[in-house]
């Protein structure tokens, strides 16, 4: 049976979800550091940056300190055949290895934390306007995104000397044409000469997108991020992992109308689509929904705290 | 099984990764990374 919605003396403290946004920012300039970059005219070349950032951030924006894990998977399975065909060893299992890491730890929780694409399209989001909702079935398009132009065709399409291109990058990534494209074709005036049908596809292509932001929420991380699909299939079976207490549930669905990717969490609490920003845990009058993370549960704790007892949580 | 999986994947991953920083990856990435991808910047 549900019990009584907290009084608002009773409900949690502030937690680092309430202030998500300062994060967002916060990971934003981090990972885009060296603003030195901005006024010398070119790219951040420190050796830290072979590391692999947890989110879909472009190695050519100028300032940025780290490599997208995308760009690097890409150009791994563009160059496989040629690396096969002289016999080096190089098959991207750093990058494989560091994306699965975050995966296996947390799932897509850095979508809703660090990524700076996604902070940017709830930024766009907040201008007024009427909302859509996405349906369902293009949500899958990512996987298709991921399999095709991440994997195989830089690792199928390949030219005379067996090298494939970066397609995801060349023909649909937003994030390069907004953090690099735009930056390094005003900061770069060698570079302006080259402009041409692609730079105008891509530029078209990001309009377009930014367009979508403004009517649906974080539209390109439900149906077209690679890197998001890639870590949503850790969502069940990460260490970090939602729950929903059916006994507490009512199913008013206070969570999903504050979900930024319209999940139902009280159907699936680790749906592949949860990006785990933990506005639903913030949003339920409940104390239904809670996290785990390393033997660590939130929220219902803070109920059971104030109730006195313990309560089983089902996932 | 299901509390352990997790583990497993993570020890999978790092043992991944390791090979691959073994196998001098790490330098693959870090010359890509350095360099103007016009790929990305849609003049490639």
């Amino acid at each position: 049976m549900a019990e009584a919605p907290l009084s608002k003396p009773q409900r949690a403290s502030r937690k680092p979800r309430d202030h998500r946004p300062w994060y967002q920012a916060g990971f934003l300039l981090a990972l885009n550091a060296w603003i030195p970059s901005w006024f010398k005219g070119e790219i951040f070349q420190g050796g830290i940056k072979g590391v692999c950032v947890p989110a879909l951030n472009c190695y050519s924006c100028p300032s940025a300190l780290g490599a997208c894990p995308i760009g690097a998977m890409q150009t791994f399975f563009g160059g496989l055949r040629f690396n096969l065909s002289i016999a080096e060893k190089k098959f991207g299992l750093y990058v494989l290895g560091s994306m699965a890491a975050v995966g296996s730890a947390v799932g897509r929780l850095p979508c809703g934390w660090v990524c700076p694409f996604g902070f940017i399209q709830e930024l766009v989001h907040k201008i007024p306007s009427p909302k859509l909702r996405i349906p369902h079935a293009l949500t899958y398009l990512r996987y298709v995104f991921l399999a095709a132009m991440v994997v195989l065709l830089p690792l199928l399409v390949v030219d005379a000397f067996g090298y494939g291109q970066t397609w995801f990058c060349k023909w649909i990534c937003p994030a390069g044409t907004l953090e690099a494209g735009l930056p390094l074709i005003l900061i770069k005036p060698d570079l302006r000469p080259l402009v041409g049908f692609m730079y105008y596809w891509k530029v078209g292509l990001l309009v377009l997108f930014a367009a979508w932001f403004v009517f649906t929420i974080r539209p390109f991380c439900r149906t077209v991020c690679p890197l998001g699909a890639f870590w949503g299939l850790f969502n069940k079976a990460s260490l970090f992992r939602m729950a929903v207490d059916d006994e507490k549930c009512t199913l008013c669905d206070a969570c999903r109308k504050d979900c930024p990717v319209d999940v139902k969490i009280y159907e699936s609490a680790n749906s592949p689509d949860c990006i785990r920003c933990l506005k639903c845990v913030s949003s339920c009058k409940y104390g239904a929904i809670s996290y785990e993370f390393l033997g660590k549960k939130e929220t219902a704790s803070d109920l059971r705290a104030l109730r006195g007892g313990r309560e089983e949580i089902r996932e | 099984m299901r509390r352990r999986l997790p583990w497993i994947l993570l020890a999978a991953s790092l043992a991944l990764l390791t090979a691959g920083l073994l196998l001098g990856e790490y330098r693959t990435v870090l010359e890509k990374a350095i360099t103007v991808c016009l790929d990305c910047i849609g003049i490639g």
